[in-house]
């Protein structure tokens, strides 16, 4: 069966073949990259049109439905239109950064794309710290809303993206601890490594309630970290016009647009990773039989299917719940959220050292 | 100069939400005074939609006056025609048939169920929930379709003349209520589930905006916004006019105070007004829709006001006649601007996203307000 990682061994040599090691190495590197633009653009305009398909099925109405068949070349049409309009920048700007931000968003989200396992043996880098790796490039992205609602030069924005710092900052903590359960369980920072330990089951079904809990906080925290409704209180289009890129136009504000729903797509695919097996097909135990059937979908169908089924999810939140007030948020967090994901960490440990999971 | 800075002596920053913002649902500016997210003060600014409305009427005849009443409250627009004709009858004196009565306060219901519920999705969308907002169109789309039906015209309805109403009901109106008061119940639940149960929404709304009953009077709220502090004032039941005195129905009070409280006034007089529809769309009385006038209606020489309940508060209208065939002056008393003036005393000290959820509460419509 033709797979993904055929694919890359083929690709990798016949280059080989033809090349010295340095040279294919190089142009490894330069195809992953064009790979990675790729897929930002293809992964961006499917999201926009899905959550806007969502939101028309959740809305009683229709979508999309004019451009391209059943209104699927609608994100295209935007494109091009946010490609040709104009890009202003305010004038009492910082010209400069506020120019740089947009970039450092999609940096970001390009970045996060490298530990990501698409299907087996297909990753782009293979780290061995990769959840470390996650955390820390994810917390970069507040940097670039600051950037961008302090250089804007307007209230709107400022007060836009002081909310997202200490949204994002507050959240990080418990999003971190409830992916340092599965780590816990499966003694690993390396995500393939989390992958290949959920091949006898998921880890929200091996894990009992205290994985299912840090599955619940981690959704819950991400959705946060993604500055997605209800907590979208960077942008908040009814108290704050639309946060910190409301100077941002054109393809500026493109970029924002999109670095968020690569970021949606980034957690999900994560969240999908550690609970949920990745590319793993379901295996229970040792039911042969069964988990060969699982085996024959292919295993990027399988990674697929879990991280857009999560980004349904996180979009379904979007449309049916109101915005919390910002005391409210950092009150969910401080009070509630990071006080059980301690106590659930140490539940897991526990039964980590005890062996109680399957 | 303090404002051109954008920051105050003590070092608070002004900040202006409007004219063009989306949470002013119209052109209101709101100069905030504001300390990080903390609201110290609040100032509504208004001429922004100022079309001399008052000054208008003075040259317009008593029979055209009206249509002008329905630019003011666009959602109302039939209550607001309904306390013109009503003063004017008062001055001509003139006994209008008992059809056109039930009909005007079938028609007064109805437009106050679609007028509630646009403010209950316009708030939601306040609120940052934009689904609510397309399930209560569903439901004020067939009011709308209604309206067109009988009076030709789905937003400024212009159906209520003195005397009477201009046309007589579409033989489908009775069929087309009660289809409606049917969607509605089947329906309604969803608004609880949506919104009322929501436990963010319900964080978002307790004890946030609070209005004591003292305040609401002397800032002179009236409608839901005074209902909610448990001030009694239903034009209705106090002062009836048609046949609101023959009908059973409730008088909704909440004594939350709270922007909760406000929202279930309204939530409740839904069910209320279907009440009334309820008990008059079967017993429409058969006779004429428009009493007998003259071509060219004067009024005697004298003073004349009538109040009515719209779904916002009390409207009242204001007429000096002189004897001539147009009003000497006309004033309007407008429920959005009392309301509007107790915002300030309702959001300081809390957050700039409850202030949002304030504005919702209060149901404000701009062009009431400014005329």
């Amino acid at each position: 069966m033709l797979s993904f990682s055929d694919i890359s061994k083929f690709i990798d040599s016949w280059l080989r073949d033809i090349f010295n090691p340095t040279w294919t190495m190089v142009i490894e590197m330069m195809i992953a990259g064009v790979c990675v633009i790729g897929l930002f653009a293809v992964l961006g305009l499917v999201l926009v049109l899905m959550e806007r398909k969502v939101a028309a099925w959740i809305q009683i109405r229709l979508g999309p439905n004019r451009v391209g068949p059943k209104g699927m070349l609608q994100s295209l049409a935007d494109t091009v239109k946010l490609l040709v309009k104009e890009g202003m920048t305010p004038d009492g700007a910082d010209k400069f950064l506020f120019n740089f931000a947009p970039f450092i968003a999609m940096m970001v989200a390009m970045l996060l794309m490298a530990p990501i396992a698409f299907a087996k043996d297909f990753q782009l880098w293979d780290m061995n710290i990769g959840v470390l790796y996650f955390s820390a490039i994810s917390s970069i992205m507040v940097i670039s809303i600051l950037m961008a609602g302090w250089a804007s030069n307007n209230k709107y924005s400022l007060m836009g993206a002081m909310r997202s710092g200490a949204q994002i900052v507050s959240y990080e903590l418990s999003a971190g601890l409830s992916i340092l359960a599965i780590v816990v369980l499966s003694g690993s920072l390396n995500l393939n490594d989390i992958i290949l330990s959920q091949a006898d089951g998921w880890w929200i079904f091996k894990g009992h309630i205290p994985v299912i809990i840090s599955f619940i906080i981690f959704i819950i925290a991400v959705t946060a970290e993604t500055n997605r409704a209800p907590f979208d209180l960077a942008e908040a289009e009814s108290e704050l016009t639309a946060g910190f890129h409301t100077e941002y136009s054109g393809m500026k504000f493109a970029l924002f647009f999109l670095a968020e729903y690569i970021n949606v797509f980034i957690v999900c695919a994560i969240g999908a990773t550690l609970f949920l097996g990745g590319w793993m097909p379901f295996h229970i135990g040792h039911w042969d039989a069964f988990n060969h059937v699982m085996d024959y979908i292919p295993s990027s169908v399988w990674f697929f299917g879990k991280t857009f089924f999560l980004i349904f999810l996180i979009m379904w939140f979007r449309w049916t719940f109101p915005r919390l007030r910002i005391d409210q948020l950092l009150n969910l967090e401080w009070r509630f959220l990071l006080p059980i994901s301690m106590f659930n960490i140490l539940l897991v440990t526990l039964m980590a050292i005890l062996g109680w999971h399957f | 100069m303090v404002e051109e800075i954008g920051t105050t002596v003590e070092g608070d920053v002004l900040i202006n939400v409007g004219p063009q913002h989306p949470a002013t649902h119209g052109v209101l500016n709101l100069l905030l005074t504001i300390n990080g997210e903390t609201i110290k003060k609040v100032e509504p600014h208004l001429g922004f939609i100022h079309r001399s409305i008052e000054k208008m009427c003075e040259s317009l005849t008593y029979r055209q006056f009206i249509y002008v009443t329905s630019r003011m409250d666009y959602l109302s627009a039939h209550i607001n025609n309904h306390a013109c004709a009503l003063v004017v009858e008062k001055g001509l004196q003139v006994e209008i048939p008992s059809r056109a009565k039930v009909i005007r306060v079938l028609m007064d219901e109805l437009t106050r169920i679609a007028s509630h519920e646009l403010w209950w999705g316009a708030m939601a969308m306040d609120l940052g929930a934009f689904t609510p907002f397309f399930h209560a169109f569903r439901e004020r789309e067939s009011i709308n379709d209604i309206m067109e039906e009988t009076c030709g015209a789905r937003l400024t309805m212009n159906y209520i003349v003195p005397g009477g109403v201009m046309y007589d009901l579409h033989p489908d109106f009775q069929k087309r209520v009660k289809d409606f008061i049917t969607l509605y119940k089947l329906k309604i639940h969803e608004y609880d589930e949506m919104v009322t149960g929501n436990i963010i929404f319900q964080n978002r709304m307790k004890g946030v905006g609070y209005l004591s009953a003292e305040d609401a009077i002397s800032y002179g709220c009236t409608g839901p916004t005074a209902r909610g502090s448990g001030v009694s004032c239903d034009i209705r039941k106090l002062y009836p006019y048609e046949v609101y005195d023959q009908l059973d129905f409730d008088e909704i009070l909440e004594t939350g105070c709270d922007s909760f409280a406000r929202y279930m006034v309204r939530i409740r007089e839904m069910n209320q007004s279907i009440r009334i529809i309820e008990q008059l769309i079967d017993t429409i009385p058969e006779g004429d829709f428009q009493a007998k006038t003259k071509a060219v209606l004067k009024l005697p020489k004298g003073e004349f006001y009538q109040r009515v309940e719209t779904a916002r508060g009390e409207f009242g209208v204001y007429i000096v006649s002189e004897g001539g065939n147009t009003p000497y002056r006309i004033k309007f008393r407008s429920p959005g601007f009392s309301n509007l003036s107790a915002l300030d005393q309702m959001a300081r000290g809390s957050k700039l996203g409850d202030l949002v959820a304030m504005m919702g509460t209060l149901d404000l419509v701009i062009p009431d307000i400014d005329r």
